[in-house]
C-alpha cells in the first residue's frame, strides 16, 4: 500500500511533465513522417519481425478456410466445380471471341506505328488476411520486392481493378484499394467514352464520380473501365458500374456513384499486372507530329474495338 | 526474480496476443466494430502494473503498433500515451470501482482515444471516417470485463504458482 501511495502523489507532477514531453515527441515523429516517409524505411529494415507477425496474424483465417475445405462435403465440392466449369467455359468462348479483336487491334496499331501494350506480363499473388485499420483500405499481398513487385503495380482480380501498390516489403506488400477515400483513378464511359476521374469513397462498395458535366452522356448502369491517362493503369479494364446519378449541391455537375467490379471485399487471389503500361511523357523516336496521334492511340483504340465486340 | 519474469512474460505475451488481434482479419461487416484491444490491454496494466506501465512503455508500445501498421509514425504511441496517462491518474479510483462502472469509464477512455485519432487524421490531412467509427468503444467496453477478468485470473494464477 506504501508504494501505491507514493506513486499516488509523485505521479501527479512527475507525469504531466512526462506527458507533455511523449505527445511533444510524437508529434515530432507525426511531423517528419508526414513530410520524410521514414516509416516506410524503418519497416523495411524491420520487415524480418513485420512480415511474421502478418503471416501470424493471418493464419486463423488460413486454418478456418482450410478447415473449411476439408469438411466440406462432396456434394458441394462438385457443385463448385461444375460452376467453375461452366465460368471457365463462357471465359473460354469469351477470349476466343477477344483472340480475333485482339489480332485486328494489333493490325491495327502496327499500322498507326504505336507501341504493343497488350502483352499482359502478370504475376499471381495471394491475399494475406490482416486488417490494417478498417477506416483506411489497404490490403496485403504475398509477394514482394524479392519477387520483383514495385510501387505503383497495378492489382486486379478476375472482374476488374482493385487498386495500385503503394509499399513494398521484402516478401509482402501493401495495395491501396481503389475504394480508399485518398485514391483516385481515370475512367472512361465503356458506352458513351466519356472520360472522368473516379474517387474512392470510404465504403467498400462504392465509388464517387463527383464531377461529370451536367451534358456528359453516363448513365445508370454504364460500366466504367480504366481510361488508361495518368499512365499508372492500363486502359480498359473494368473499375465499376454506374448505379445512381444525382445532382451535386451546387447544381453545376452531376455526382455519380459506382459500384467496384473487382470483389474487393471477397477476393483471396489476385494478379500483379507487371508492364507499367504507357511510357509517361511524350513519345520518344518521332518529333511532334507523330507524338500525339500516338498518345491518343494508346488509350482511344478499346472504345471504338469494345462496341465491335459487344454485337 | 522468478516471478517477476513469469510476470514479464504474461506483460509481453499480453501485448504480442493484442497487436495479433488487432490484425485478425474479420468478415467485412465486422471489421469496424473490432474493439482497440491493444488500448484495452494497456488500461489493464495500467491499473495494476504502474510501475513497470507507465507512459514510456505505452510510447513503445505505440511505436510497435505504427511500425506494423504502417501509416503514420507516432499516431498509435500519441493515443497509447494518452490513454495511459489518464488511467495513471484516476488510477486510484478505477482500480475500486465496480466492474460496470469501471467498463463506462473504459468506454470513455476508448471514446476519448477516437477524438485523438480524428484529430491525429485531421491534421495529416484524411478524409473524415464514416459515423461506425463511433461503435467500437461501445463494443470495447462491452469486452472489457471479460479482458480484465482474463488477464487478472492469468496474473493470479501465475503469482500462485509460484
Amino acid at each position: 500500500m506504501r508504494t501505491d501511495n507514493t506513486t499516488l502523489f509523485a505521479e501527479g507532477t512527475v507525469s504531466t511533465l512526462r506527458l507533455i514531453v511523449y505527445l511533444a515527441l510524437a508529434v515530432v515523429l507525426m511531423v517528419l513522417d508526414h513530410r520524410g516517409n521514414y516509416l516506410e524505411i524503418l519497416r523495411r529494415t524491420g520487415s524480418a519481425v513485420v512480415e511474421p507477425v502478418y503471416r501470424l496474424a493471418a493464419l486463423p483465417a488460413d486454418v478456418a478456410r482450410a478447415t473449411r475445405t476439408a469438411v466440406v462435403t462432396q456434394d458441394q465440392l462438385a457443385g463448385e466445380n461444375r460452376q467453375l466449369r461452366e465460368a471457365l467455359l463462357l471465359a473460354q468462348a469469351r477470349l476466343n471471341r477477344l483472340d480475333t479483336v485482339v489480332a485486328q487491334n494489333e493490325r491495327l496499331k502496327a499500322l498507326l506505328d504505336a507501341q504493343k501494350n497488350l502483352g499482359l506480363s502478370v504475376q499471381f499473388a495471394r491475399l494475406v488476411d490482416v486488417d490494417l485499420d478498417p477506416f483506411r483500405h489497404r490490403v496485403v499481398v504475398s509477394l514482394g520486392s524479392n519477387q520483383g513487385i514495385e510501387v505503383g503495380q497495378p492489382v486486379i482480380d478476375a472482374h476488374g481493378i482493385m487498386g495500385q501498390v503503394v509499399e513494398v516489403l521484402p516478401s509482402t506488400a501493401v495495395a491501396m484499394l481503389i475504394t480508399d477515400p485518398t485514391h483516385a483513378i481515370p475512367v472512361v464511359d465503356e458506352r458513351s467514352g466519356v472520360r472522368t476521374i473516379a474517387y474512392g469513397s470510404g465504403a467498400i462498395d462504392r465509388l464517387e464520380l463527383p464531377n461529370v458535366p451536367i451534358s456528359a452522356d453516363i448513365k445508370v448502369g454504364d460500366r466504367l473501365l480504366t481510361s488508361g491517362l495518368g499512365g499508372r493503369f492500363p486502359a480498359g479494364f473494368p473499375v465499376g458500374t454506374v448505379h445512381s446519378i444525382s445532382n451535386d449541391q451546387s447544381g453545376m455537375f452531376a455526382a455519380a456513384m459506382a459500384r467496384p467490379a473487382a470483389a474487393l471485399d471477397r477476393s483471396g487471389e489476385v494478379l500483379l499486372l507487371h508492364d507499367q503500361p504507357q511510357p509517361y511523357g511524350p513519345p520518344p523516336a518521332p518529333p511532334e507530329e507523330i507524338g500525339p496521334p500516338a498518345g491518343m492511340a494508346l488509350a482511344d483504340p478499346q472504345p471504338p474495338a469494345a462496341p465491335e465486340a459487344q454485337p | 526474480m522468478n516471478r517477476l519474469r513469469v510476470q514479464g512474460w504474461l506483460l509481453v505475451g499480453s501485448f504480442v496476443v493484442a497487436f495479433l488481434l488487432q490484425m485478425m482479419p474479420l468478415p467485412q461487416a465486422l471489421l469496424p466494430y473490432k474493439p482497440y484491444w491493444v488500448g484495452l490491454v494497456l488500461v489493464y496494466w495500467a491499473i495494476e502494473r504502474p510501475e513497470r506501465v507507465g507512459l514510456g512503455f505505452a510510447f513503445v508500445a505505440g511505436l510497435a503498433g505504427d511500425v506494423l501498421a504502417g501509416e503514420l509514425f507516432g499516431e498509435q504511441a500519441l493515443r497509447l500515451v494518452v490513454l495511459a496517462f489518464i488511467v495513471l491518474r484516476f488510477r486510484a479510483r478505477l482500480r475500486f470501482f465496480p466492474m460496470w462502472q469501471q467498463a463506462l469509464a473504459v468506454l470513455a477512455l476508448l471514446l476519448n482515444d477516437r477524438v485523438v485519432t480524428l484529430m491525429v487524421r485531421g491534421f495529416s490531412g484524411e478524409v473524415m471516417p464514416s459515423s461506425v467509427f463511433w461503435a467500437a468503444p461501445v463494443v470495447g467496453m462491452a469486452i472489457w470485463p471479460f479482458v480484465f477478468l482474463l488477464l487478472d485470473d492469468l496474473r493470479l494464477r501465475l503469482r500462485g504458482s509460484e
